[in-house]
């Protein structure tokens, strides 16, 4: 195995693992990929129990870079408010460790990589991959970086979605898992969301049947309205109204189309740096994956099915009154599943009114929740 | 919902469960029940709290709890997943004490119920002398500001538990500071005297 490390930043390390060719990733759909890449970084070092090592799975839009500013474009870290030396995730504490998932565009192998049977850019031919194959190929780094069992694995949004399936198929693997703001599958109104985003970005001349790459063009006008229809659902009527009301950009109107009021322009520019970062049949790949999910349609339309290995996993599920994404019933969906597979569930409400993005804001009682969920499992498992 | 004799209240429900069985405790607030029954009984212990605060004190605690209230989530469990589920001075707080009771009999082998007694001398004294809701220690908020909108007398507790078929495996009377008294709940004198109640329950057959 193969390990470039490119990031010796800010205390992170990693860098890009690449399987060999005899360590294929069967996917889902029946397809394997092979010599695939997987992009990650870790923080703090694994303790010599081997008993220290955090899982982060990131959201859609995301990255691997959960604690350390974007060594390329110096985005900030996306997770500071939980990750980070005196915050529940901590390096002085624990390894950390998030990788970008496969069919993303952070390092992993997805639609931009190069397909090495043609060697361009696989684009449409690239597999459709699930949120099951994400975690197989997260278990396989873990694994290759020695870890045995992870002490927790912890996600929200498609993250949290990742933690059910961790849960699900490698039970034995996870000490605890924790699930924020997420669900056990997506609802007709979430595939409608991700279908208008995919739409837009198909609908762009320059998306070119996804093969824009290799004829030198890129579908930003498509790949950023898909953006925009998806922050607003990131957010919440109340914290748009507090933010932005009716407030004007300019004096006065224009009597025309230009971004008259402030959310337009704030979508505009949330629309217009997305594409920067991101690439459109990425964006197509990973809606997808998370459409398909459904943890309960794999065992048999019963969910308690999916974590009856799970019983002796420590859970905490958190959501948002004001998450209308991934609503409070979904999170209660998943915490009853576990109560009727027996396993240890925790799940706490938090009252908020910034929708569904208030996972990666300052909560103080999700902070203070989570801490007090991962120390006291700490005391159990044993960890300084 | 907070009683005078919480102490006393512990100490019986402690003595009562059997060390390293299942137990669900509703509306386990802060998790110091269920706190000690896991470190004393060494019980596999999980709760159910209403708020978000107490939820995440448990969590601190390591205990396994559920944000969720006694009249919506207790459907969602299966039935027998506990040894004991218990009720400490809550059931005159919610909507449908009848459904709740039985629930808490199809979820758990046996349930442990405390409440106050509205038949206690000092409530029909104070409702006799002075015409108006009573406010004693037990029940210290006035009509219009308490949470407790389902309040009875042991006699109708020993009533409705026959209607739903249940047996009274054990009952105590508690106040505060005294050590709890095993009484028969039956006997007229008991209505009188015990200011909260203490019931084992089991359904019948």
């Amino acid at each position: 195995m193969e390990i470039l490390d490119t990031s010796a930043r800010q205390g992170a390390g990693g860098g890009v693992m690449t399987f060999p060719g005899d360590r294929t990733l069967t996917l889902d759909s029946g397809a394997a990929l092979e010599g695939f890449e997987i992009a990650y970084t870790t923080y703090g070092e694994l303790n010599r129990a081997r008993s220290n090592a955090i899982l982060i799975c990131h959201a859609l839009s995301l990255d691997q870079h959960v604690a350390s500013n974007h060594p390329v474009t110096g985005r900030p870290a996306w997770w500071r408010t939980m990750v980070g030396p005196g915050r529940p995730i901590d390096p002085d504490r624990h390894f950390i460790i998030c990788s970008n998932i496969i069919g993303g565009c952070g390092g992993s192998t997805g639609p931009s990589s190069l397909d090495p049977a043609t060697g361009r850019a696989w684009g449409l031919r690239f597999p459709v991959i699930t949120i099951a194959d994400m975690v197989r190929a997260q278990a396989m780094l873990v694994e290759a970086l020695g870890v045995d069992q992870l002490f927790a694995v912890v996600g929200g949004s498609m993250g949290g979605m990742q933690v059910l399936q961790w849960a699900a198929d490698y039970p034995e693997r996870i000490f605890s898992a924790v699930c924020i703001a997420s669900a056990a599958r997506h609802s007709a109104q979430n595939i409608a969301f991700h279908e208008v985003g995919r739409q837009a970005i198909m609908a762009d001349p320059d998306w070119r049947g996804g093969d824009y790459a290799a004829q030198g063009v890129r579908p930003e006008k498509g790949l950023a309205v898909a953006r925009m229809a998806a922050h607003i659902t990131y957010l919440s009527e109340p914290a748009l109204h507090r933010k932005f009301g009716r407030e004007l950009q300019r004096d006065g109107l224009s009597w025309g189309f230009d971004a008259d009021f402030q959310i337009e322009s704030y979508l505009r520019h949330q629309g217009a740096s997305f594409v920067d970062r991101f690439d459109a049949n990425s964006y197509l790949y990973i809606t997808r994956a998370m459409d398909y999910f459904d943890l309960a349609g794999a065992h048999g339309d019963v969910l308690a099915d999916a974590f009856r290995r799970a019983r002796d996993v420590r859970f905490c599920v958190f959501s948002f009154t004001s998450d209308w994404l991934y609503p409070t019933p979904e999170s209660r969906a998943i915490v009853r599943a576990l109560n009727a597979a027996g396993a240890r569930a925790s799940f706490v409400e938090i009252e908020s009114d910034k929708g569904h993005d208030a996972f990666l804001l300052e909560e103080p009682v999700l902070r203070d929740a989570l801490n007090g969920f991962l120390q006291s499992a700490a005391q159990i498992r044993n960890l300084a | 919902m907070t009683g005078v004799a919480v102490r006393e209240d512990f100490k019986e429900i402690l003595r009562l469960v059997r060390p390293g069985a299942r137990v669900l405790d509703v509306g386990c607030g802060e998790g110091a029940l269920l706190e000690s029954l896991v470190r004393e009984n060494n019980v596999d212990g999980r709760g159910l709290e209403i708020s978000p605060e107490g939820v995440s004190a448990c969590l601190a605690r390591g205990l396994a709890v559920v944000q969720g209230d006694a009249d919506h989530d207790l459907d969602y469990f299966p039935a027998k997943s506990f040894d004991y589920v218990i009720l400490s001075q809550t059931l005159q707080a919610v909507q449908r004490p009848r459904h709740v009771l039985s629930e808490l009999l199809r979820i758990g082998d046996q349930a442990i119920v405390s409440l106050p007694n509205f038949g206690h001398w000092r409530v029909r004294l104070d409702l006799l002398f002075h015409g108006r809701m009573p406010v004693t220690g037990v029940l210290p908020e006035p009509w219009w500001n308490t949470p407790n909108i389902h309040l009875c007398t042991l006699r109708d507790f020993t009533s409705i538990c026959q209607d739903l078929r249940l047996s009274i495996d054990a009952c105590a009377a508690l106040a505060a500071d005294k050590p709890a008294r095993r009484i028969n709940p039956q006997r007229p004198v008991e209505n009188w005297r015990a200011e909260t109640a203490l019931f084992l329950l089991s359904r019948r057959g």
